[in-house]
Protein backbone atom coordinates (compact mmCIF):
# COMPACT_ATOMS: atom_id res chain seq x y z
CA UNK A 1 0.00 0.00 0.00
CA UNK A 2 0.94 3.50 -0.16
CA UNK A 3 2.57 5.58 2.11
CA UNK A 4 0.98 8.15 4.39
CA UNK A 5 1.82 11.58 3.84
CA UNK A 6 -0.76 14.44 4.18
CA UNK A 7 -3.30 15.07 6.43
CA UNK A 8 -5.96 13.90 3.05
CA UNK A 9 -4.11 10.41 3.34
CA UNK A 10 -4.89 9.76 6.90
CA UNK A 11 -8.55 11.20 6.93
CA UNK A 12 -9.16 10.12 3.61
CA UNK A 13 -7.91 6.49 3.88
CA UNK A 14 -9.57 6.31 7.13
CA UNK A 15 -12.99 7.39 5.80
CA UNK A 16 -12.85 4.42 3.07
CA UNK A 17 -12.47 2.51 6.10
CA UNK A 18 -15.22 3.79 7.29
CA UNK A 19 -17.37 3.29 4.74
CA UNK A 20 -16.28 -0.35 3.73
CA UNK A 21 -17.64 -0.83 7.27
CA UNK A 22 -21.12 0.93 6.45
CA UNK A 23 -20.56 -1.25 3.30
CA UNK A 24 -20.67 -4.46 5.57
CA UNK A 25 -23.03 -2.92 7.59
CA UNK A 26 -25.55 -2.39 4.63
CA UNK A 27 -25.01 -5.82 3.56
CA UNK A 28 -26.02 -7.31 6.59
CA UNK A 29 -29.03 -5.87 7.30
CA UNK A 30 -30.52 -6.13 3.66
CA UNK A 31 -29.84 -10.09 4.31
CA UNK A 32 -31.51 -10.07 8.11
CA UNK A 33 -34.52 -11.46 6.98
CA UNK A 34 -32.93 -14.15 4.48
CA UNK A 35 -33.51 -18.15 5.32
CA UNK A 36 -32.00 -20.66 3.65
CA UNK A 37 -32.37 -24.58 3.26
CA UNK A 38 -28.88 -25.49 5.04
CA UNK A 39 -26.61 -24.65 7.47
CA UNK A 40 -23.89 -24.14 5.42
CA UNK A 41 -25.72 -22.03 2.92
CA UNK A 42 -26.99 -19.57 5.35
CA UNK A 43 -26.00 -16.12 5.30
CA UNK A 44 -23.68 -14.96 8.21
CA UNK A 45 -23.12 -11.48 8.84
CA UNK A 46 -19.87 -9.90 7.31
CA UNK A 47 -17.05 -7.53 8.96
CA UNK A 48 -14.36 -5.57 8.62
CA UNK A 49 -10.91 -5.94 9.78
CA UNK A 50 -9.44 -2.85 10.51
CA UNK A 51 -5.63 -2.29 10.95
CA UNK A 52 -3.40 0.92 11.42
CA UNK A 53 -1.50 1.37 8.53
CA UNK A 54 1.81 3.88 9.82
CA UNK A 55 3.43 6.16 7.89
CA UNK A 56 7.05 5.28 6.27
CA UNK A 57 8.73 7.82 8.55
CA UNK A 58 6.78 7.00 11.45
CA UNK A 59 9.67 8.03 13.64
CA UNK A 60 9.77 11.53 12.18
CA UNK A 61 6.47 12.51 11.65
CA UNK A 62 4.52 10.46 14.37
CA UNK A 63 1.22 10.11 11.93
CA UNK A 64 -0.93 7.12 10.49
CA UNK A 65 -3.88 6.32 9.03
CA UNK A 66 -6.28 2.51 9.22
CA UNK A 67 -7.40 0.39 6.44
CA UNK A 68 -10.08 -2.33 6.17
CA UNK A 69 -7.55 -5.21 5.48
CA UNK A 70 -10.06 -7.73 5.01
CA UNK A 71 -13.64 -9.13 5.59
CA UNK A 72 -14.64 -11.89 7.83
CA UNK A 73 -17.65 -13.44 7.75
CA UNK A 74 -18.50 -13.68 11.83
CA UNK A 75 -18.59 -17.57 13.73
CA UNK A 76 -22.08 -17.56 14.78
CA UNK A 77 -24.55 -20.63 14.53
CA UNK A 78 -27.60 -19.55 12.22
CA UNK A 79 -30.94 -19.62 14.19
CA UNK A 80 -32.68 -23.50 13.31
CA UNK A 81 -36.07 -22.91 13.08
CA UNK A 82 -38.77 -25.69 12.61
CA UNK A 83 -41.03 -24.46 9.77
CA UNK A 84 -41.99 -27.93 7.21
CA UNK A 85 -44.48 -25.74 5.49
CA UNK A 86 -42.10 -23.25 4.40
CA UNK A 87 -40.69 -23.56 0.40
CA UNK A 88 -37.21 -23.67 1.66
CA UNK A 89 -37.21 -25.98 4.31
CA UNK A 90 -34.81 -29.24 4.41
CA UNK A 91 -35.90 -32.62 4.63
CA UNK A 92 -36.67 -32.86 8.16
CA UNK A 93 -38.50 -29.37 8.41
CA UNK A 94 -36.13 -27.03 9.39
CA UNK A 95 -34.98 -23.67 7.84
CA UNK A 96 -32.36 -21.65 9.00
CA UNK A 97 -32.32 -17.57 9.79
CA UNK A 98 -29.57 -15.41 8.85
CA UNK A 99 -26.85 -15.26 11.48
CA UNK A 100 -27.02 -11.01 11.90
CA UNK A 101 -27.80 -9.61 14.88
CA UNK A 102 -30.26 -6.48 13.80
CA UNK A 103 -29.48 -4.49 17.13
CA UNK A 104 -25.66 -4.99 16.73
CA UNK A 105 -25.56 -3.68 13.06
CA UNK A 106 -27.41 -0.43 14.10
CA UNK A 107 -25.01 0.31 16.69
CA UNK A 108 -22.07 -0.39 14.02
CA UNK A 109 -24.24 1.48 11.52
CA UNK A 110 -24.28 4.80 14.01
CA UNK A 111 -20.86 4.71 15.07
CA UNK A 112 -19.17 4.12 11.54
CA UNK A 113 -21.38 6.98 10.44
CA UNK A 114 -20.19 9.23 13.34
CA UNK A 115 -16.90 8.41 12.66
CA UNK A 116 -16.89 8.93 9.07
CA UNK A 117 -18.26 13.03 9.95
CA UNK A 118 -15.50 13.16 12.44
CA UNK A 119 -12.96 12.45 9.67
CA UNK A 120 -14.63 15.10 7.50
CA UNK A 121 -14.49 17.50 10.06
CA UNK A 122 -10.47 17.23 10.58
CA UNK A 123 -10.27 17.64 6.88
CA UNK A 124 -12.41 20.52 5.84
CA UNK A 125 -10.99 22.13 9.57
CA UNK A 126 -7.38 21.88 8.04
CA UNK A 127 -8.12 22.99 4.84
CA UNK A 128 -9.30 25.79 5.74
CA UNK A 129 -6.60 26.34 8.04
CA UNK A 130 -4.22 25.99 4.94
CA UNK A 131 -5.72 28.35 2.88
CA UNK A 132 -5.33 30.83 5.64
CA UNK A 133 -1.98 29.71 5.58
CA UNK A 134 -1.53 30.76 2.30
CA UNK A 135 -2.46 33.91 2.61
CA UNK A 136 -0.14 34.34 5.36
CA UNK A 137 0.95 37.64 5.85
CA UNK A 138 -2.63 39.58 3.71
CA UNK B 1 17.28 38.89 5.32
CA UNK B 2 18.42 37.08 8.75
CA UNK B 3 17.05 40.18 10.65
CA UNK B 4 13.60 39.34 9.28
CA UNK B 5 13.83 35.35 9.84
CA UNK B 6 14.47 36.09 13.36
CA UNK B 7 11.48 38.04 14.06
CA UNK B 8 9.61 35.56 12.55
CA UNK B 9 11.73 33.05 13.85
CA UNK B 10 9.63 31.80 17.01
CA UNK B 11 6.51 31.92 15.23
CA UNK B 12 7.54 29.93 12.38
CA UNK B 13 8.48 27.24 14.73
CA UNK B 14 5.50 27.36 17.05
CA UNK B 15 3.34 27.05 13.92
CA UNK B 16 4.83 24.68 12.32
CA UNK B 17 4.67 22.45 15.43
CA UNK B 18 1.06 22.87 15.75
CA UNK B 19 0.75 22.15 12.04
CA UNK B 20 2.43 18.47 13.66
CA UNK B 21 0.60 18.25 15.96
CA UNK B 22 -2.67 18.79 13.66
CA UNK B 23 -1.56 15.66 11.86
CA UNK B 24 -1.15 13.26 14.63
CA UNK B 25 -4.45 14.09 16.06
CA UNK B 26 -5.91 13.73 12.94
CA UNK B 27 -4.33 10.23 13.03
CA UNK B 28 -5.71 9.52 16.40
CA UNK B 29 -9.07 10.30 15.13
CA UNK B 30 -8.67 8.37 12.02
CA UNK B 31 -7.96 5.45 14.35
CA UNK B 32 -10.52 6.17 16.81
CA UNK B 33 -12.28 2.27 15.80
CA UNK B 34 -8.97 0.37 15.15
CA UNK B 35 -7.65 -2.51 17.63
CA UNK B 36 -5.09 -2.15 19.67
CA UNK B 37 -4.15 1.34 18.63
CA UNK B 38 -2.36 3.45 21.30
CA UNK B 39 -3.66 7.60 20.72
CA UNK B 40 0.33 9.56 20.50
CA UNK B 41 0.68 12.92 21.15
CA UNK B 42 3.25 15.94 20.95
CA UNK B 43 4.19 17.41 24.12
CA UNK B 44 4.18 21.11 23.00
CA UNK B 45 5.98 23.09 25.59
CA UNK B 46 8.66 21.02 26.01
CA UNK B 47 9.10 20.83 21.69
CA UNK B 48 9.22 24.09 21.51
CA UNK B 49 11.48 24.90 24.53
CA UNK B 50 13.68 22.33 22.36
CA UNK B 51 13.62 24.26 19.26
CA UNK B 52 14.28 27.62 21.12
CA UNK B 53 17.35 26.08 22.89
CA UNK B 54 15.67 26.38 26.56
CA UNK B 55 16.45 24.38 29.30
CA UNK B 56 19.68 22.79 27.65
CA UNK B 57 23.05 22.61 29.27
CA UNK B 58 25.49 24.81 26.73
CA UNK B 59 28.29 23.48 25.45
CA UNK B 60 31.83 25.75 24.62
CA UNK B 61 33.28 22.40 23.47
CA UNK B 62 32.40 19.65 20.71
CA UNK B 63 33.58 17.26 23.19
CA UNK B 64 31.54 18.28 26.15
CA UNK B 65 28.03 16.32 27.07
CA UNK B 66 25.02 18.02 26.06
CA UNK B 67 21.34 17.06 26.81
CA UNK B 68 20.20 18.58 23.04
CA UNK B 69 18.28 16.53 21.72
CA UNK B 70 17.85 18.03 18.36
CA UNK B 71 14.66 16.03 17.62
CA UNK B 72 12.17 18.60 16.82
CA UNK B 73 8.45 18.10 16.65
CA UNK B 74 9.69 14.23 16.50
CA UNK B 75 9.11 12.95 19.68
CA UNK B 76 5.66 11.73 20.21
CA UNK B 77 4.14 10.68 23.49
CA UNK B 78 1.64 8.15 24.15
CA UNK B 79 -1.33 9.23 25.83
CA UNK B 80 -2.86 8.03 28.89
CA UNK B 81 -6.26 6.72 28.77
CA UNK B 82 -8.77 7.97 31.11
CA UNK B 83 -11.07 4.64 30.28
CA UNK B 84 -9.58 2.03 27.97
CA UNK B 85 -11.20 0.34 26.07
CA UNK B 86 -11.16 -3.66 26.13
CA UNK B 87 -9.97 -3.88 22.45
CA UNK B 88 -7.05 -2.42 23.58
CA UNK B 89 -7.28 1.13 21.69
CA UNK B 90 -6.66 4.27 23.67
CA UNK B 91 -7.85 6.06 21.07
CA UNK B 92 -10.97 9.02 23.22
CA UNK B 93 -12.92 10.76 20.90
CA UNK B 94 -14.30 13.49 23.35
CA UNK B 95 -10.57 14.13 24.18
CA UNK B 96 -8.80 13.60 20.90
CA UNK B 97 -11.27 16.67 19.55
CA UNK B 98 -10.94 18.93 22.29
CA UNK B 99 -7.39 18.75 21.91
CA UNK B 100 -7.85 18.94 18.32
CA UNK B 101 -10.14 22.22 18.21
CA UNK B 102 -7.95 23.66 20.78
CA UNK B 103 -4.73 23.33 18.66
CA UNK B 104 -6.37 24.61 15.42
CA UNK B 105 -7.71 27.81 17.82
CA UNK B 106 -4.04 27.81 18.73
CA UNK B 107 -2.99 27.28 15.08
CA UNK B 108 -4.58 30.27 13.86
CA UNK B 109 -3.80 32.31 17.17
CA UNK B 110 0.34 32.35 15.54
CA UNK B 111 -1.17 32.50 12.70
CA UNK B 112 -2.14 35.89 13.12
CA UNK B 113 0.47 36.67 15.11
CA UNK B 114 2.62 36.24 12.00
CA UNK B 115 0.03 37.76 9.39
CA UNK B 116 0.54 41.47 11.78
CA UNK B 117 4.52 40.77 12.18
CA UNK B 118 4.27 40.59 8.26
CA UNK B 119 2.03 43.40 7.83
CA UNK B 120 4.24 45.55 10.24
CA UNK B 121 7.71 44.83 8.32
CA UNK B 122 6.10 46.02 5.05
CA UNK B 123 5.17 48.90 6.73
CA UNK B 124 7.91 49.42 7.88
CA UNK B 125 9.87 48.67 4.20
CA UNK B 126 7.28 51.12 2.60
CA UNK B 127 7.73 53.71 4.85
CA UNK B 128 4.01 54.83 5.04
CA UNK B 129 2.41 56.17 8.05
CA UNK B 130 -0.36 53.60 8.44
Amino acid sequence: MNDVKTIFDISGRAMAAQLTRLNTVASNLANANNVSGSMESAYRAIKPVFATKFADNLQQSGIATVDAVQIQEVNRIPEKVYMPEHPQADGEGFIYNAAVNVEEEMVEMLEASRQYQNNIEVVSTLRSLMMRTINMGK
Amino acid sequence: MQGIKEKLGFHATALSLRSRRNEILASNIANAATPNFKARDLDFDTELKKANNIGFISTSNEKHLSNVQRRIGKDTLYRDPLNPSLDGNTVELAVEQMEFSENVMRYQTTLSFLTSKIKGIRSAIKGESS
